[in-house]
């Protein structure tokens, strides 16, 4: 039961890693709370979907296609509705859920209600120990960690990375020593966007694709960054395996309580935040500040 | 000049005023309200049943109401039901104020129901429910007859009888993997969503699987949207079931039917999974989803009675799909109120139940009859049994849905064996063959 306890929650863990990482990062570096963020998941998925049933086009060249148009649509999204308040914190929370309610109708509209599904890339699965795993949820945890790597040598190795994290330092300085602070989060924005993309080109082989995908990511994703640290990206993938795992452990330690999941992994979450009101990995970030 | 001006102002407003007011009735038309989902599979099936009955009485001119022939007028309320409970009630509220339907027909989340079943009752509107299975909306109108008597389920047959139905199919797939398989005792696992309506069968399991010889190994709750059950079936897995008796109305039938498929399971997939209802199943499980069965209402080529294969080929070469249970609007229309409206010559709601609730009448699900309590009071919920309504057992085989029954079945002792036409036998996954064949 330990090792089914351990593959299950590499697999939740590494799925909700992918969706806080985008989101902390445009968090870390703009101040934007996106709660659109999982929207752009959900539009991804469609567009895979569309692209593979539809059009007939192959499943990695669609996530290619899905990938760009829901950066692009994000980009888009920023530069209408972001940007021109993203002085005002709480307004940008109300108009990013408002996008993504608009896109989950746009969605409704055009595909209803249906419970859809994507081919997975990679079919069947390995038995390690007598547990069965698929080859996509390997495919999952595996393409979680390079992102995360590609993330982070971004953010360390290149000029771009310098002056995202220029900006998450002091906006102010930033612009002063010459960064166009305005363009490094749109910039930002369009990473945060494509990672949120990328993930639901990864995810969406696992999951069924209809307009209310995006809601239970929401809330998870959320649970993990405050778990973590806003911001932090360390903490978004320390705090997404940590409920990933208290998951598993209640589907297998508590059956009857399997729907309890998501309720023990939030109340994990209070927990910390109680003892640790800035997060596991808050601290460190403000104090980089 | 001035005067004038004012009444014909007066005249118009009182037009205006009689035009907007006027009853359904006194213009030729009877008015159902079709409320559901419907930007969801469920709705759909309602606005079609209800839009093919339309079709179908108005091409005859319409209905008798006494002496006039009056057409059917659809008013379609979208309940959003899955999504708001105040979407619902203020459809209905809609339906009942701004349209002044005469009946209404449709409704799927009980939650939603029983509240818009309270609305429809304030306005003595009849209701027949299309969706709904929970047993408390009609008890309802036992407990309190004036006031509820408006009430009528129409499809499918309440909790109780879906959970009896499927401990049949259990019962019926547990003896086939014993003789073919020569395994001694079955073990299930039940796996139910999160929802309301599963409560009373989880219990039931509980107490009457062990008594039909079955061991149960383990009871699972996800979460009924949940779009990743690996957990759920690894532990399953673990557990050595060779069932896996499923409760399922929402998409975590697709989720689970597509990783057990995927990984394999070597456990039979039985009970009620209502995504594995419907045609487009087999695609969304990306083709993972053979050797699920399910209950169901209605499959291709398979005859309940002489209605059936008129009502579902005509469905399937208007709309492209086999119905489901919630098509069955056309049944609530077509059989329940147009005869019970003719018979009574009125629109007037008592005069229409009064008959109604004492009319037995052939659908193409079977035959309708209403049930009575121990006391003798009214439910206007239906009969279940042979001769009434069964329900079919279905399973997907080579990516088709295929009836697989009943097939030999006898509902007690002495009585004959039923076998609707169009059955075909039930099919073991080879990988379950595989792992317990000796």
């Amino acid at each position: 039961m330990i090792l089914d306890i351990i593959t299950s929650g590499l697999i939740n863990g590494s799925v909700y890693a992918l969706l806080a990482i985008g989101f902390s990062l445009i968090f870390g570096a703009a101040r934007i709370v996106n709660l659109a963020h999982t929207a752009f998941y959900m539009v991804a998925s469609y567009c895979i979907y569309y692209a593979t049933h539809k059009m007939g086009i192959h499943p990695v060249l669609a996530m290619l296609v899905a990938i760009i148009l829901a950066t692009l649509i994000g980009l888009v999204c920023y530069k209408l509705f972001i940007d021109p308040i993203r002085e005002h914190e709480a307004a940008v929370l109300i108009a990013t859920i408002a996008m993504a309610m608009a896109m989950q109708e746009v969605m409704l509209l055009i595909f209803t209600g249906d419970f859809l599904s994507v081919p997975a890339l990679v079919k069947g699965y390995l038995k390690i120990i007598g547990v069965k795993i698929a080859y996509q949820q390997l495919l999952t945890i595996c393409v979680a960690l390079l992102i995360l790597a590609g993330v982070w040598a971004v953010l360390m190795k290149t000029r771009l990375g310098l002056a995202v994290r220029a900006t998450a330092q002091d906006r102010e300085v930033a612009n002063l020593m010459g960064m166009n602070e305005s363009r490094v989060a749109m910039i930002t924005m369009g990473v945060s966007v494509g990672l949120a993309a990328f993930a639901g080109a990864v995810v969406v082989p696992l999951a069924v694709v209809n307009p209310h995908m995006w809601m239970h990511p929401l809330i998870f994703m959320l649970a993990v960054v405050v778990l973590g640290g806003l911001g932090s990206l360390k903490g978004s993938f320390v705090g997404a395996y940590i409920l990933g795992f208290a998951e598993s452990l209640v589907v297998f330690l508590l059956p009857m309580g399997a729907f309890l999941k998501g309720s023990v992994a939030l109340s994990i979450m209070i927990l910390v935040l109680l003892i640790r009101p800035e997060g596991l990995f808050g601290v460190a970030f403000e104090e980089e500040r | 000049m001035k005067r004038s001006k004012f009444l014909l102002s007066i005249l118009l407003v009182a037009c205006l005023f009689m035009a907007i007011s006027l009853p359904a009735h006194a213009a030729k038309v009877i008015k159902i309200g079709v409320i559901g989902p419907m930007k969801f599979v469920q709705g759909k099936g309602h606005w079609n049943g209800a839009t093919m009955a339309a079709e179908e009485i108005n091409a005859k001119g319409g209905l008798w109401v006494g002496k006039k022939k009056m057409k059917i007028e659809l008013v379609k309320a979208d309940s959003n039901e899955f999504l708001s409970m105040t979407d619902a009630t203020n459809a209905m509220e809609l339906l009942l104020t701004r349209h002044k339907v005469d009946f209404i027909v449709g409704g799927f989340r009980t939650e939603a129901v029983l509240a818009m079943q309270d609305m429809a009752m304030d306005h003595k509107k009849i209701f027949i429910g299309v969706g709904a299975a929970s047993d408390e909306i009609c008890t309802r109108v036992a407990k309190d007859y004036d006031t509820y008597k408006y009430w009528f389920r129409g499809s499918p047959f309440n909790s109780t009888y879906l959970g009896k139905t499927s401990f049949i199919h259990l019962g019926t797939v547990a003896a086939i993997l014993k003789m073919s398989l020569n395994i001694p005792t079955i073990k299930v696992a039940v796996v139910a969503e999160k929802a309301m309506w599963t409560e009373g069968m989880i219990k039931a399991c509980q107490v009457y699987l062990p008594k039909m010889g079955m061991e149960v190994v383990g009871i699972w709750r996800p979460s009924a949207v949940a779009t990743d059950v690996t957990a759920e079936l690894s532990a399953i897995q673990r557990s050595e079931a060779h069932i896996v008796f499923t409760i399922f109305s929402s998409s975590v039938g697709i989720t689970f039917a597509r990783q057990a498929g995927e990984l394999k399971i070597p456990a039979a997939m039985v009970g009620i999974n209502v995504e594995a209802q419907k045609d487009g199943f087999y695609e969304a499980t990306e083709r993972m989803g053979d050797y699920v069965m399910t209950m169901n209402t209605y499959a291709r080529g398979v005859e309940v009675n002489e209605l059936t294969t008129r009502f579902v080929n005509t469905y399937i070469e208007r709309f492209g799909e086999t119905p489901t249970y919630t098509a069955d609007t056309y049944t609530a229309i077509i059989y329940s109120l147009g005869p019970t409206i003719e018979e009574a010559g009125t629109l007037d709601a008592d005069k229409i139940v009064t008959i109604l609730e004492n009319r037995e009448y052939a659908v193409p699900s079977g035959k309708i009859g209403y049930m009575k309590d121990a006391q003798g009071r009214h439910l206007h919920d239906v009969k279940w049994g042979p001769g009434y309504l069964t329900s079919l057992g279905v399973q997907w085989q080579d990516g088709k849905l295929v009836a697989v029954w009943p097939n030999r079945w006898k509902a007690a002792k002495g009585l004959p064996e039923i076998t609707y036409k169009g059955v075909v036998p039930y099919k073991i996954a080879p990988w379950i063959i595989e792992k317990y064949k000796k």
